[in-house]
């Protein structure tokens, strides 16, 4: 009888181990990653780097403020067109989820999850590249916002799923028209839901050069300009990765340091955002 | 149904048939509510007590499947005929979970009827509102110093309440009230039924229940529904104690439920 407990026990600590020891494994190459892009990255790594212009080869310094200042801006583009698009589809299937069509555009995001980002890229030259002439801010932009709808909507659908059918009731109850409920009930409940998916969405096209490659396509130069080709940090850091020049390869780490900085900044807002902003029923 | 003489109906049910889908759950119902009453409805699970109530500030057209025939009338007009919006201003309801709105303070969700439907009042005005209406339901010496704290902090009865000055804030001529103790504490569940005696000499009271004793305790006219159908409306006394329809009684024993 003692025997079989002690048995179960022993049973029980090796699963344990065996778990904390393949969980601490599945972490270790986040480390490796970490350690190589500090020990390479942050040599190179100065004030100057984030705020200069690329230099030619040959030449000391030079830094990545093209590709900063150009990641904002696509980020910015891929916002402002998914956000709106997003939360509305993400309302119009957590609203209507017996409806045919909701089984459609479901099935329409799943899917659009699935198409590999180059793919993307290549849809947004047709679309836009193609007719305008040139590659420019823009196209990339559209390419990254394809990318990041299906986030946006998932989310957003999942955020006010999960909001008591009452709520909406209470609200209509009260004589509060349809709409108004929605955007002055509903959506402020879900806020921080929502938030995150933006959030998550962001941090996911940051880091995506496939799309870029024919669309936003790369400038060395500073570009404001939404109709002219433009950097973008993963963009940069395969370029510099491919050349052959070791200095460039030096700077390519840098500005990866940068962009795991950038990602990591966006996933602890996440968090944040959900502590703060959380909404008790 | 003696003594109607006396008192106004203040709502008139009259061949109302409500549907979710195929399903018929509301069958031929014919009621009159009297004015400044309180009119328990009860019946086992399943009878469509709730879909009543639902059906009379126009909820239950909204769900997936509803459908609803007949008519309903308040004071004259058939609110069928009226808009839903002004309908639900007018026949205000509270449900059976507390579900008082979580972005908005104590303040905010008293006068969220009027600030989600796009009624301005002034500052003034407002105050005075909130004021009014907490000390009705009994809240305003609890909570007048957290007036811009999220109401979902308070305690469940003291939700409950703020979500009756919720509905009461628009002042609605009849207020809907779904098992609105049955999440509550049985301290703060009868808290409400004395906040619903006072109520009821300003608004009317239709009241949905589980509860017999409940029914008993606090209403005034009691209508039996069982399947779906309206087998018995009365003055509360008669229905608890010499009931017209044998089911009815069945009911009361225990005999099904």
């Amino acid at each position: 009888m003692r025997d079989e407990i002690y048995k179960r026990l022993l049973k029980d600590k090796l699963f344990k181990t065996v778990v904390i020891f393949l969980s601490f494994i599945s972490t270790v190459p986040l480390f490796f990653i970490l350690f190589h892009l500090i020990k390479n990255g942050l040599s190179s790594l100065n004030i100057e780097f984030l705020f200069n212009l690329p230099k030619p080869i040959g030449e000391e310094g030079g830094g990545i403020a093209n590709a900063i200042v150009g990641t904002f801006i696509l980020i910015l583009i891929s916002s402002f067109l998914s956000i709106p698009l997003g939360i509305s589809a993400g309302i119009f299937m957590a609203e209507n989820r017996n409806s045919k069509l909701y089984k459609i555009i479901n099935l329409l995001v799943e899917i659009l999850q699935g198409v590999p980002s180059i793919v993307l890229g290549i849809v947004a030259y047709l679309w836009v590249v193609k007719p305008m002439k040139h590659f420019s801010a823009l196209s990339g932009g559209i390419a990254l916002a394809i990318m990041m709808l299906p986030v946006i909507i998932k989310s957003t659908e999942e955020t006010i799923n999960l909001i008591p059918e009452s709520l909406k009731e209470a609200s209509l109850a009260l004589g509060v028209p349809y709409y108004k409920t929605i955007l002055f009930v509903i959506l402020p409940s879900g806020l921080s839901g929502i938030l995150t998916g933006i959030l998550i969405g962001i941090s996911r096209i940051a880091g995506e050069t496939a799309p870029l490659l024919f669309t936003a396509f790369g400038n060395p130069y500073m570009n404001l300009n939404i109709f002219k080709p433009v950097e973008s940090l993963p963009h940069l850091i395969y370029n510099y990765a491919k050349s052959p020049f070791s200095e460039w390869h030096q700077k390519a780490w840098a500005a990866s340091f940068v962009l795991i900085l950038m990602v990591f900044t966006l996933n602890i807002l996440s968090k944040w955002v959900i502590r703060k902003w959380k909404v008790r029923f | 149904m003696g003594d109607k003489e006396v008192e106004s109906k203040i709502l008139k049910i009259e061949n109302l048939n409500a549907y979710y889908f195929e399903n018929h759950v509301l069958k031929d119902i014919n009621l009159q509510i009297p004015e400044n009453k309180i009119t328990a409805i009860m019946g086992p699970s399943g009878c469509g007590k709730t879909t009543l109530i639902r059906c009379i500030n126009r909820l239950h057209e909204l769900s997936p499947g509803g459908k609803v025939t007949g008519k309903i009338f308040l004071r004259d007009e058939n609110i069928y005929e009226m808009e839903p919006m002004i309908v639900r201003r007018k026949i205000g309801m509270v449900f059976q979970k507390p579900n008082p709105f979580p972005t908005m303070s104590i303040y905010h969700n008293v006068l969220s009827g009027y600030r989600l439907n796009g009624i301005k009042i002034s500052k003034i005005e407002e105050e005075r509102i909130v004021e009014e209406t907490l000390k009705k339901v009994g809240l305003w010496n609890e909570v007048k110093d957290y007036l811009h704290k999220r109401g979902t902090f308070l305690s469940g009865g003291q939700q409950q309440r703020l979500c009756i000055a919720r509905a009461i804030a628009l002042s609605p001529e009849i207020l809907l009230m779904d098992e609105p103790t049955s999440a509550l504490d049985p301290v703060s569940a009868s808290k409400i039924e004395e906040l619903l005696l006072q109520l009821k000499e300003s608004y009317t009271i239709i009241i949905v229940t589980h509860n017999l004793q409940q029914a008993a305790r606090i209403s005034d006219y009691t209508a039996f529904l069982l399947m779906g159908e309206l087998i018995e409306f009365d003055k509360t006394e008669k229905i608890f104690t010499v009931p017209s329809d044998p089911r009815t009684e069945n009911y009361l024993l225990g005999k099904f439920g």
